[in-house]
Order: structure tokens, then sequence, then C-alpha cells
């Protein structure tokens, strides 16, 4: 019997959307507002789903205190408060909520067992989200 | 294809407790949910299903429909009960959000795909704002 299990987490942080790779004039053209040289914010919304049987003896597919600690230290300790663009993970990489969630996937993609995570979804605002549920996944 | 999600709400009360363990065992693993006096939440239920809108009206099924079913099938016997002690599938069962979920699409399946057209996709279940448990069947 599979079934998903998934919690969703806040956390704040700076970015600055701006790539080396363009002149100033055309990151000011792809980035609008997100290109300000001093950086702006976000509460992030950070859903995390998981995959897996539902064990007969608890009735859950995952302890909810482990999930929340394996959260909490590798990605919330990590991004919470921080600024994106300083993280080794966005160097040479634009921390788009695009690649943030796909971080955020990488920094959790073995960390859940016996369930595996199936997808994490980031917010970056009320209106905006974002979804990755790993290359090799069909999505929903 | 086209996913057609239906949202509803129920309030329930319900304990965590298995008979197999010793007390102490379901106190480690349960924390706050094995008080046997039992807690409630206000649930949130999705149904979402699958089909091709129909040609002549436009919708995958009718909303109103999939709400008269929702309540019949799901709200009538979670809401204001005390899943324990009044739903039959919780009787050996414990009332997680997961089983919930299984709970509700096993509910609601048959009064869906029966009618043809439309199959039920997925259930799921918010506990909290923050928790939730989804169920597609088995794949």
């Amino acid at each position: 019997m599979i079934a998903y299990f998934g919690r969703r987490y806040m956390m704040s942080a700076s970015h600055r959307l701006h790539t080396d790779a363009l002149s100033a004039e055309e990151n000011r053209t792809a980035y609008g507002k997100c290109n300000n040289p001093h950086g702006h914010g976000h509460n992030y919304v950070v859903e995390v789903v998981a995959r897996g049987p539902v064990n007969p003896g608890t009735g859950m597919v995952i302890d909810l205190a482990m999930m929340d600690d394996v959260v909490r230290t590798r990605v919330l300790d990590r991004f919470d408060h921080a600024n994106l663009n300083l993280d080794p993970i966005f160097t040479g990489q634009v921390p788009t909520t695009e690649n943030l969630c796909k971080a955020v996937y990488k920094l959790l993609e073995t960390s859940l067992t016996p369930a595996e995570l199936e997808h994490v979804r980031v917010e970056e605002t009320e209106n905006n989200f974002f979804e990755y549920c790993g290359e090799a996944s069909i999505p929903r | 294809m086209v996913f057609l999600t239906r949202r509803a709400t129920f309030s329930a009360s319900h304990y965590y407790w298995n008979d197999a363990w010793p007390a102490d065992k379901n106190h480690q693993v349960f924390g706050r949910c094995a008080n046997r006096n039992g807690h409630g939440h206000n649930y949130t239920l999705e149904v979402t299903v699958a089909g091709k809108p129909d040609p002549v009206t436009g919708f995958v099924v009718d909303l109103k429909w999939l709400k008269d079913v929702m309540e019949r099938e799901v709200l009538a016997a979670y809401d204001h009960r005390h899943l324990n002690l009044e739903t039959p599938e919780f009787r050996n069962e414990i009332p997680t959000t997961e089983n919930i979920a299984v709970a509700a699409w096993q509910r609601l399946e048959p009064a869906i795909n029966d009618v043809g057209g439309a199959k039920l996709s997925r259930i799921r279940v918010y506990e909290t704002p923050d928790i939730f448990a989804e169920y597609r069947g088995e794949i």
C-alpha cells in the first residue's frame, strides 16, 4: 500500500537574480526588479512529499519528527536567514526558485529512508511556486 | 485528460494507539497523539478525478454531483465523529492521515468509477495546513 506524506516548512532568505553570462542591460531585461544589485528576500514555503508503503505497525509512511529533523538539518539550517547567492550551491548558478527547488530536492534525495522523496515544491510568494520531482520521475 | 479537484472540510477526533504494543512503546512512537482521551483536527479532503471533458457540457464531472458523493461517502461518516470509535475502518487500524487518505479512496472509488467517464485519481487529506497525506491507488 503506497501512500504519500507531505509537510510544509517556512524559511526566509535573500537573493539576487543575476548572471555574469549576460550584460548589465540584458540582466535587467531578463530579471527586472529581481536584478536589484542589493538583493531582496522572500518567505519561502518548502513542501516536501515522501512516498512509501504505509507501515502496518504505525500506520505511517514516515516518522514526522524524523522528517522534520532531516529537513531542518539539511535545508532550513542552511538556507533560512541566509543570502542564497553566497551559498556554494549557487556559485555559477542563478538562485531562481527553480534552481532552489532542485537544490532542496538534491539535499533531501537520499535522506528520507525507508520512504523515498516524491517531490519538492517551493513557493516563493503566494502566487509563484515551483516543483521538482527528479529527472527520472514522470510529472503528475 | 483533465484533472478536476474538489475540496471539502470535516472535523473529527482521533488518537494513535497500536494494541499489539505495550503502552510505553505507544507513547514513545506516537507522542502526544497517543493520549487515549483523543484530540481533534479540522481536516481538508481534496478529491481529484481524471477524465475527458464532456463535449456537450465541458465538464469532467458535474461538481455538484461530486460534492454530494463526497458528503455521502466520506463526510457523513467522518464529520464530527471520533474516528477510532465510530468508523468501522479504524476499529483495527490507526487513523493516521495516511490511513484516512487510503480509507477515503476506498469509500469514494466505487461511487465515482462506477458512474463511468471520470476516474478517481488522487486523494489528499490535510490534517493541519502544513501536514498532508496522499493516496493515488495501487499504481
